[in-house]
C-alpha cells in the first residue's frame, strides 16, 4: 500500500498576506474557500494553531439542520442547509452528507405548543417543517419509546426531513483541499500570540513562527476567541466551556434519523460507519480543558436509554470535549470589531457544525468587501448594546 | 467530578452545586448614570480568561450557601481565593 496522496500543501509562512485566517477549523477552511471561490481572494494564510479540523470540528456530533425560530436564524441556518445540498458536487468530494431527516422530541404541553409554533415560524421562513404525533412518531422511528408509561412520554415531534448529518472530516479535507488550490496557505503548528495594532488597525499577527503582516485579520477560532480577542483589547460577551460528545461501539444500522430532545437532554444519531453518536449539554462551569466530568456522560446515558430501551446494552466505546463559546442570546457573533481589518466570527457556542458553509459563506463577505454580509447584519456585536438580543435559547436548548 | 470546598459542609462533588459564573461582578453603583455600552459589560460581558478564575457556586444540594471558589480553567485545580 502506497501513502496517499497529500491533500494539501504544508506551506511556511510568507511574511504577509491580504487576510490572515486565525483557525484552522470547518469556519476558518469554509472562510478561506469563500474569500477565493466567491471573492477572488487569494492572498490569504489560514493559521492553526495545532492540526487543521482538529478542534471542534473533530469533536462535534455532525448534526445539520435550519429549524430555528427566529428569522434572522432560520435565514443564515437555510442559506447554509441549501450550502450542503450542493457542497459534495461543488467541492467534488463525497461529504456523506445525509438527509435522514431530523425529529426534536416534545414530552410535555409545554413543549407540544413551543414545537407547533417553531413548525409554523419555519414554513414562514421557508424552512421544511412538520409536526408529527406520537404514533407518527414511532412510524418514522420505531425504536423511539413513545409509551405513555415512560418518565417523560414522547407526546410528538418537529420533523425537518432535509436536516441530517455528513461526515466532519471530509468536510474539512474537501474545503481544505479546495482552498489550497486557490493557492491559500494553509500553516499548521503556527499559533497566534498577539497582534501589531497601529492607530486602531490590525497591521499584523504575531505568532510562534514569527510575525505576519497582515491587510485583514479574521478570527474563527471557537473557543479560544475570547484569549484572542483579548490580546487586541476587545473584550467579548462569551463564556468558553466544555461540550461532551460519546460514540457507542459499532453496530448494524439501526437508527436511520437523528432523534433530539430537549427535555430529557440528549441527540442521537447513527455515523454511516455504525457508532451511535451522542451528545448533550455543556459542562456547566467554564473550561479550556477539552474533557468534561462523567456524571455529564452518566446523564446523557440515562437520558438516551429512556428515549432508546434498545440500547441498554450497547457500551460507550469513546467520550471527549470540545470547548465551545457560548454567547448571552445562544446566536453567533459575526462581523466588524472596534479594531479596523479585525473581524470576528464565535458565539456558535453548541451549534456551529450546521453552519460551517453558511458561516464562510457570509464571513467571507464580511471580510472582502468590509461589510457585513446581509444575512451577517443582525448578527453582529452591537446586538448586546443595542439590547436586539437573537435569543435562539429555545430553538436551540441542549442540543443545537 | 470537581470536588469543591464547602465552607459549611466541606468536601463535597461538584454535582450538589450549581454553577454561578465570575465572581465579584457588582450592581452598578449609580445604575442611572450608565451608557449604554457599560450596561452591555453589566449584562452581558464576563472575563473569560485561560487560567485562575474567580467563580461562585451555589451548594443547591446542600446548605444553599453561595460561595467563591478560585479554580484554573485548564487543569480545574481548585485553591482557596486570593
Amino acid at each position: 500500500m502506497t501513502h496517499p496522496d497529500f491533500l494539501w500543501r504544508d506551506p511556511d509562512p510568507k511574511p504577509s498576506y491580504d487576510v490572515v485566517i486565525v483557525g484552522g477549523g470547518g469556519h476558518g477552511l469554509a472562510t478561506a474557500y469563500y474569500l477565493a471561490a466567491n471573492h477572488g481572494l487569494t492572498n490569504v494564510a489560514v493559521l492553526e494553531k495545532g492540526w487543521l479540523a482538529g478542534g471542534n470540528m473533530a469533536r462535534n456530533t455532525t448534526i445539520i439542520r435550519s429549524n430555528y425560530l427566529w428569522d434572522e436564524s432560520a435565514a443564515i441556518y437555510e442559506h447554509s442547509l441549501k450550502l450542503w445540498e450542493g457542497l459534495s458536487e461543488e467541492l467534488d468530494y463525497d461529504l456523506m452528507f445525509s438527509q435522514r431527516g431530523v425529529l426534536n422530541l416534545a414530552h410535555s404541553l409545554g413543549d407540544v405548543r413551543e414545537g407547533r409554533r417553531r413548525v409554523n415560524a419555519n414554513r414562514l421562513n421557508g424552512v421544511d417543517a412538520e409536526w408529527l404525533d406520537a404514533d407518527e412518531v414511532r412510524k418514522f422511528c420505531p425504536i423511539v419509546n413513545v409509551s405513555s408509561s415512560a418518565r417523560h412520554p414522547v407526546l410528538g415531534a418537529t420533523l425537518q426531513r432535509r436536516g441530517g448529518i455528513a461526515k466532519h472530516d471530509h468536510v474539512a479535507w474537501a474545503l481544505a483541499r479546495k482552498a489550497d488550490a486557490y493557492g491559500i496557505d494553509l500553516i499548521q503548528g503556527c499559533e497566534v500570540t498577539g497582534f501589531d495594532i497601529e492607530g486602531g488597525r490590525v497591521r499584523a499577527v504575531r505568532t510562534s513562527r514569527g510575525r505576519i503582516a497582515a491587510g485583514k485579520v479574521a478570527l474563527a477560532s471557537a473557543g479560544h476567541t475570547s484569549v484572542l480577542a483579548e490580546r487586541a483589547g476587545i473584550p467579548l460577551p462569551l463564556q468558553s466551556h466544555p461540550l461532551q460528545a460519546l460514540v457507542s461501539e459499532l453496530l448494524e444500522p439501526v437508527l436511520d434519523c437523528v432523534v433530539m430532545s430537549n427535555a430529557v437532554h440528549v441527540y442521537v444519531s447513527q455515523a454511516h460507519k455504525g457508532e451511535l453518536v451522542m451528545g448533550a449539554g455543556i459542562d456547566a462551569y467554564n473550561s479550556y480543558g477539552q474533557r468534561g466530568a462523567f456524571h455529564v456522560i452518566e446523564a446523557q446515558m440515562a437520558a438516551a436509554l429512556e428515549l432508546f430501551p434498545i440500547f441498554s446494552r450497547v457500551r460507550v466505546l469513546r467520550t471527549w470535549a470540545g470547548i465551545v463559546d457560548v454567547s448571552p442570546d445562544a446566536s453567533p457573533i459575526i462581523g466588524r470589531t472596534p479594531v479596523e481589518g479585525l473581524y470576528v466570527n464565535a458565539g456558535w457556542g453548541t451549534g456551529g457544525f450546521k453552519a460551517t458553509p453558511g458561516s464562510g459563506w457570509v464571513y467571507a463577505h464580511t471580510i472582502a468587501h468590509d461589510e457585513p454580509h446581509p444575512l451577517a447584519v443582525p448578527f453582529a456585536l452591537e446586538r448586546f448594546t443595542t439590547g436586539a438580543l437573537i435569543d435562539e435559547h429555545g430553538a436551540a436548548a441542549v442540543a443545537h | 467530578m470537581l470536588l469543591i470546598d464547602c465552607p459549611h459542609c466541606g468536601p463535597r462533588d461538584e454535582n450538589e452545586f450549581r454553577y454561578g459564573g465570575q465572581a465579584g461582578i457588582a450592581y452598578p453603583e449609580r445604575p442611572a448614570e450608565l451608557t449604554d455600552d457599560e450596561w452591555a459589560g453589566y449584562v452581558f460581558r464576563r472575563d473569560n480568561p485561560k487560567g485562575w478564575f474567580h467563580e461562585r457556586w451555589f451548594h443547591a444540594h446542600g446548605c444553599r450557601v453561595w460561595l467563591t471558589v478560585e479554580r484554573h480553567t485548564v487543569t480545574h485545580e481548585i485553591r482557596k481565593p486570593r
